[in-house]
């Protein structure tokens, strides 16, 4: 049922600018909802990640992916079992540029005997560094579009982008290789059965946006040609709170913008916060240093206990009688 | 043993998950695969809410009225205390990466056991209940409301997780599973819902300082008979001390090593290693009040894990000692290594732990200023202070299992492979993607080690077994090695129903076995007290060389009678 909800979620989304950005329509695809969309996200990050910032982290309990710090002539693994903030910087930058915990990932098969077998299986872990990384590929290569004059470092990475040198205008391979991991990140999901058995509208909604918001720019990009120095001119006019609609850029422009509108707006409430999260996950960015450096836990409170005395005046015949010492006769 | 199906069948799991929707599957609490409820005198020695007579199986779990409130108003609290929590309950985007790193799936297939979807469980209410979203869209955006129907699946699988952590060591944003459980624990117990195997040894271990209800007298008792026995193998007797004051150390282990083999024989090992290094210079006593290493309390809630762990310090206080050692025990040292300093710290009347014999100084500990007895065994090795006979573990081929907690909860991996390659000559790996920090539980931690959970303890218990018997089929491995008194038990379990050849065997069991004390006898048995297998070889040699000996003496007898009467002649002939 997610999937179709969310299919034709995505559909419906595309189909309201293409009616609706017409006309005095254009003010509203073209200014209102894309400040209302920035808007939303901002608001709506800084107040999730203030949300976590400000619940306490009562305990420092680091998950250890390797030996710990002990004795001088024992080697320990300070990467994925850090003992200082150095080595958890370290962990954090492998976990969050090269998805480090993805890259362990395993399957697991049973054959007759019974017999269990682990199987490398990177897949995920490749997929997911290709779709996060084309992502911001396309995204730094829009920087074209908001900033006069074009900054140095867009050019070269356009110039990286479109190696391949095919087409006119040149294909630019980072849009490809989004669409295409987006394609296998939703494929998985529906072709392997435990995952399309935990996957929720919430899993396939962002993934329809993500490919419409993909489709439509290679479409505008290479078949339906739109006007770029209008759309700049719209673009700018927007960053520098100056903003206009300038004629004659097709409505394909408009589903564009108003798919990634409603994936920035939509972004702060749901699960595509991992982004600010994973930064926020005690199991990664805490040393596991307990033993040396003592965490503070804000919230403490004292508990009942029973204490010694009364355990002594529980048994302290029984004690006496086996010469335990006791505290009274 | 209760009720379970042979090996062969239980092996054929199908992971393929059902037609029918999670959300919508009815709440069916299967046969060996949940706990007996709590029993209400445990409920009122510890003050925990609702006492009554229950049981999971029954229709009315004799909930408070007010239930659903209860258990959201808990919720909304730890929301607010718990980053973990909070953030767990935010950012998983199920990728699916944890699914069948769990025991629990691989060996069962319910897909509600994927930790994904355990977790989602509480997620799903979370979103229903606590988000706009949610509130308004329901099943569309993957919330549901508090049901209880939804409130025994709760129980049910939280029940069935043993907070191993594996899972967390894959996920991309290091969700904890075992954060989760140990949350949704908590708030089952606001309303009375935990299981007898946990309440019953909390209440003891609150009473009488340890899981076992082993009264002081009983555990004095106790640990003189393992001194006896000591005495009947080595011919020493140790005469070790309770309850000491002014001692330099006091030592804390799990009180399943004194109540239950094998087990035991590693308590032997400790008291025969202590007696050795008395001699070098070590004070150091045992407690019967904190006379329990374990911590049922952690598998119930935060609160609970501090009131039974506030005894270690409290008692190093009494007793006046600088510090404290450990014993072998797995979720020990996970509430040791990340709760305790925390929790009931600051340890400022203890002193950084110092080995009295090698005066190594263990940093790494000196805030909490406790260390493991492995990492003390460890440096005595290195410093060369222990006179180990390794030939007399040659009857075990061994591979050890590294317990969760130690793994996951802390990297202790090269302490304790060093003490065992140092005590002992056999020594392989399992396979590298169940051993380290991949290790896999023995399916029944967490405070799941009871008789009327066995089909899914033998589940959970089937990838440790399996990565055993390709060891035993390879290279002969005959006994595996743990440092986890539930270990001890669970996995003797797990044996004995999967790759029955193998037996399980504490570290200080193997440096008991190898340690030479002074004075010692001729050592003809192992801890267990059974005869090493070559001794019978031995005798029959020994035998053949008294004859051999005599007959040699004999010979010389009568050479010498020979050279005499030889002289006796010549004296004769000289004389002539």
């Amino acid at each position: 049922m997610g999937i179709w909800v969310s299919f034709f979620a995505v559909i419906a989304l595309v189909v309201i600018p293409l009616v609706g950005a017409q006309g005095g329509g254009q003010y509203f695809f073209g200014i209102f909802i894309p400040y209302v969309a920035v808007l939303t996200f901002i608001i709506g990050f800084i107040y999730r990640v203030v949300q976590w910032a400000k619940t306490p982290v009562p305990f420092k309990i680091p998950t250890t992916g390797g030996q710990m710090k002990s004795f001088s002539w024992i080697k320990p693994n300070p990467i994925d079992n850090p003992s200082s903030t150095g080595g958890v910087i370290v962990r954090m930058a492998l976990e969050v540029f090269a998805f480090r915990s993805l890259f362990r990932n395993t399957r697991i098969e049973l054959r007759d005997g019974p017999k269990l077998d682990y199987g490398s299986n990177k897949w995920l872990w490749v997929a997911a560094l290709a779709f996060h990384y084309a992502f911001l590929v396309v995204f730094i290569r829009h920087f074209r579009l908001f900033m006069e004059p074009v900054p140095f470092f867009v050019g070269a990475l356009e110039s990286v982008d479109g190696f391949v040198e095919v087409g006119l205008p040149r294909l630019m391979i980072s849009g490809v290789v989004l669409l295409l991991a987006a394609l296998y990140l939703f494929l998985r999901r529906v072709a392997v059965p435990q995952l399309r058995y935990i996957s929720l509208a919430a899993d396939y909604f962002p993934l329809f946006l993500i490919i419409g918001l993909a489709t439509s720019g290679i479409l505008m990009r290479y078949f339906i040609r739109v006007d770029i120095t209008s759309v700049k001119e719209l673009v700018i006019g927007l960053v520098s709170f100056h903003p206009t609609i300038p004629k004659g850029i097709g409505v394909i422009f408009y589903i564009h913008l108003f798919l990634l509108s409603v994936l920035i707006a939509y972004f702060p409430f749901s699960k595509l916060m991992h982004a600010g999260g994973v930064f926020f996950s005690p199991t990664r960015n805490m040393p596991n240093d307990n033993r040396a450096r003592r965490h503070i836990n804000p919230w403490n409170y004292p508990v009942k206990v029973h204490t010694y005395a009364e355990y002594e005046d529980d048994f302290r015949e029984k004690m006496i009688e086996v010469g335990l010492p006791v505290e009274k006769e | 043993m209760a009720k379970v199906a042979p090996p062969e069948e239980l092996a054929k799991v199908d992971h393929t998950p059902p037609k029918k929707g999670w959300m919508d599957m009815p709440v069916e609490l299967k046969e060996g695969r949940w706990c007996y409820g709590s029993k209400p005198k445990d409920h009122e020695v510890l003050g925990l809410p609702n006492p009554r007579s229950w049981s999971p199986g029954d229709e009315d779990w004799k909930l408070p009225e007010n239930w659903q409130e209860i258990f959201l108003e808990g919720m909304r609290e730890r929301l607010d205390k718990f980053r973990s929590f909070r953030l767990f309950m935010d950012i998983c985007v199920r990728c699916g990466a944890c699914a069948d790193k769990c025991h629990f799936f691989i060996g069962s297939g319910d897909p509600k056991n994927m930790p994904v979807l355990r977790a989602e469980l509480l997620r799903s209410i979370y979103r229903g209940e606590f988000t706009t979203a949610g509130k308004i869209l329901g099943k569309l955006a993957g919330g549901r409301k508090l049901t209880y129907d939804v409130f025994k699946d709760l129980f049910y699988y939280f029940f069935q997780c043993t907070e191993c952590r594996r899972c967390s060591l894959f996920c991309p944003y290091g969700i904890d599973t075992a954060e989760v459980t140990m949350i949704g624990r908590e708030l089952l117990n606001l309303l009375g819902c935990n299981i007898d195997w946990i309440a019953g040894p909390v209440a003891n271990c609150y009473r009488t300082g340890n899981h076992l209800g082993i009264q002081p007298h009983a555990y004095h008792s106790m640990v003189e008979f393992f001194c006896e026995e000591i005495e009947e193998i080595t011919g020493i007797l140790p005469e070790p001390s309770l309850n000491r004051k002014g001692a330099e150390i006091l030592f804390i282990t799990p009180s399943g090593d004194i109540f239950a083999d094998p087990g035991t024989f590693t308590a032997m090992g400790y008291l025969m290693l202590f007696h050795y290094l008395e001699g070098l210079g070590l004070d150091i006593t045992w407690s019967t009040y904190a006379s329990e290493g374990g911590n049922f309390g952690s598998f119930t809630s935060h609160e609970m894990m501090k009131r039974l762990n506030s005894k270690m310090y409290a008692e190093a206080k009494r007793l006046g000692v600088k510090y404290i050692i450990g014993g072998e025990c797995g979720h020990m040292w996970r509430v040791c290594n990340q709760y305790m300093d925390t929790m009931t710290g600051p340890a400022d009347f203890l002193e950084v732990p110092k080995s009295p014999i090698t005066g190594t100084v263990f940093e790494n500990a000196k805030s909490h200023k406790m260390i493991h007895i492995c990492e003390f065994t460890a440096d005595l090795i290195k410093h060369g202070k222990l006179n180990l006979d390794l030939s007399r573990n040659d009857q075990y081929k061994l591979t050890f299992h590294d317990s969760c907690n130690p793994a996951r909860g802390m990297g202790f991996f090269e302490e304790p492979r060093y003490v065992i390659q140092n005590v002992a000559n056999n020594f392989n790996e399992m396979p590298i993607d169940t051993i380290r920090e991949q290790t896999f539980c023995c399916g029944s931690g967490s405070g799941l080690n009871t008789d009327e959970f066995m089909d899914m303890r033998m589940r959970g218990a089937f990838p440790r077994a399996n990565a055993l018997q390709y060891v035993h089929d390879k290279h002969d491995v005959n006994a595996m090695a743990c440092i986890c008194a539930i270990d001890r038990a669970t996995l003797t379990t797990l044996c004995e129903y999967w790759v029955p050849e193998v037996e399980v065997i504490g570290i200080h069991e193997l440096v008991g076995n190898a340690l030479i004390l002074e004075g010692e006898k001729k050592r003809t048995m192992n801890l267990r007290a059974e005869e090493f297998p070559w001794v019978e070889e031995e005798e029959v040699e020994e035998a053949a060389a008294e004859v051999i000996l005599e007959a040699a003496e004999e010979g010389v007898e009568e050479a010498a009678a020979e050279v005499a009467d030889e002289e006796a002649a010549g004296e004769a002939e000289g004389e002539e």
